[in-house]
């Protein structure tokens, strides 16, 4: 059977040219980055290489780049980094961001979490209002992992810099997808990820503004400037840097064929099923997410009919995760459960074609109408 | 968590889906807003179910449990059924995902309330 991946949000294909920018770095260029012969200035080398790519694609200095574990990390780094007295973030953050906050608050910090509207969208007047005396650190993530609802960080980035208070962006969702300079949107602290964007997983950085102070979370030598020691995963880090640069350079050809195939997608389910609504800001969205709710049916039901179509997806009721809670983050937007349980997220990726969109219109009518036959929410 | 061939089966083609419309008892238990929610229609002749349909809104253990529940208490005597327990079911699919044991697997809930309706009409 032919398989359709549509879950680019939880992560991607490694890309071939990444694969073999990699591949040196395990058997030939296999140095620690901290040795002082030759082998080991190869690895710092391509260190030193892949933090400037990074770098460049953040609008920001290599030595402002930190190489982590990936997402979780740096988010962690961040926050338990410069997180204390006061803390704001917002209701709809990835768990690497609202867990962290619990452990702070665990730890004598206070944390508001600032709510969205319907579409997603935190209300900077509402970061500004939250702000104490106490207050060390803003943290509201760039674009929303279900949703793909993109926030104003620009906006909230002079708040906070207006404030003198730091602020963070967990951008795991949008590097690659949508423009980001850490300058122009005034952002101290950034969290990015590889395998988002086609490069390894167990990769990601942080960037961290010239002069903040950040305690790190790993105590050992002396590696990224003493911000995170382990010794650096070379390979990773080189995977991670070509991805990146990849994602630049394609930037405007894979926005294009995103919002292509993201638009047939949603046009097309509406024109074919009735009582669908699409998730999240119509606008002010990531190229590649489309979340989607089914009157009717239940997300996981649907997920496993398409699961068995050969058609990957999510569901935004986490039912097919350990935790039967309904999604926090389609609980803020003020659903009801019973709608949020029926609720689909669609992300597409490069490698996706209009012919597999095509395929996924065919037979989503059919799946849709064989769960609304039996289910006793549905009218008639 | 991955559900067993049987759980599939039943989800993929549901055994017994529909309503009756002069049924002689339903049950309905569950709700909407936790996600799962199943009625199931009983018709009864000489103490034996001798009709069953169910309808279900919910994941694909709610529809394999109800399916299964169906085909197990067709021609059972109304005691049979009313001893029918949710662990004998999930038991008859080879198993559910622990995660799904308590929320998704109602329909021997919804049967026995159809039976206890049933009776108390008559």
């Amino acid at each position: 059977m032919k398989r359709i991946y549509l879950d680019h949000a939880a992560t991607t294909a490694v890309d071939r040219e990444v694969v073999q920018a990699m591949m040196p770095y395990f058997t030939e260029a296999y140095g620690n980055a901290s040795s002082l012969h030759s082998f080991g200035r190869d690895a710092r080398n391509a260190l030193n290489a892949s933090r400037q790519t990074v770098a460049d694609a953040l609008g920001a200095q290599a030595n402002e780049i930190i190489f982590t574990s990936g997402g979780t990390e740096s988010d962690n780094l961040a926050l338990k980094g410069v997180g204390k007295g006061h803390v704001i973030t917002s209701s709809i953050e990835h768990p690497a961001i609202l867990s962290t906050c619990r452990y702070l608050e665990d730890h004598g910090c206070d944390v508001t979490y600032v709510p969205v509207d319907s579409a997603g969208m935190v209300d900077p007047g509402d970061i500004e209002s939250a702000i104490t005396g106490d207050t060390t650190l803003i943290s509201v993530m760039h674009a929303n992992n279900e949703i793909g609802t993109i926030q104003p960080i620009g906006k909230i980035g002079s708040i906070a810099k207006d404030h003198g208070i730091l602020f963070h962006t967990d951008a795991v969702q949008s590097f690659g997808k949508t423009e980001i300079d850490v300058q122009k949107m005034n952002i101290d602290l950034l969290s990015i990820s590889s395998h988002k964007i086609y490069g390894p997983k167990g990769v990601g950085a942080l960037y961290i503004r010239k002069g903040v102070k950040i305690e790190p979370l790993m105590h050992g030598g002396g590696h990224e400037m003493g911000m995170r020691a382990s010794t650096e995963n070379i390979p990773g880090i080189v995977g991670f840097a070509k991805a990146a640069s990849l994602a630049i350079e394609r930037f405007e050809q894979d926005t294009r064929h995103l919002t292509g195939l993201q638009d047939m997608l949603i046009a097309g389910v509406m024109d074919s099923i009735d009582d669908v609504t699409l998730n999240g800001h119509p606008t002010e969205r990531l190229p590649n997410n489309a979340n989607l709710r089914f009157a009717f049916v239940e997300g996981e039901s649907l997920l496993m009919h398409l699961d068995m179509k050969g058609i990957a997806v999510s569901t935004g009721s986490a039912c097919s995760s350990a935790s039967l809670d309904p999604s926090h983050v389609l609980l803020a937007l003020g659903l009801a459960p019973e709608d949020i349980h029926g609720s689909i997220r669609f992300t597409l990726g490069r490698g996706n074609t209009e012919s597999e969109i095509r395929y996924v219109l065919e037979v989503l009518p059919e799946i849709v109408g064989k769960l609304r036959a039996i289910s006793p929410l549905a009218g008639g | 968590m991955d559900y067993s061939e049987k759980v599939l089966d039943h989800f993929a083609n549901p055994r017994n889906i529909g309503e009756i419309s002069d049924a002689d008892g339903v049950g309905t238990v569950g709700n909407p807003a936790c996600g799962d929610m199943t009625t199931v229609y009983i018709r009864v002749k000489d103490g034996r179910i001798t009709d069953i349909k169910f309808k279900t809104f919910g994941c694909a253990a709610a529809i394999a449990t109800a399916s299964m529940t169906t085909e197990l208490a067709l021609g059972k005597t109304l005691d049979e059924a009313l001893a029918m327990s949710r662990n004998d079911v999930a038991d008859a699919l080879d198993g559910l995902p622990p995660v799904k044991m308590h929320c998704s697997n109602l329909a021997a809930d919804a049967l026995h309330a159809a039976i206890e309706e049933y009776l108390a009409k008559s």
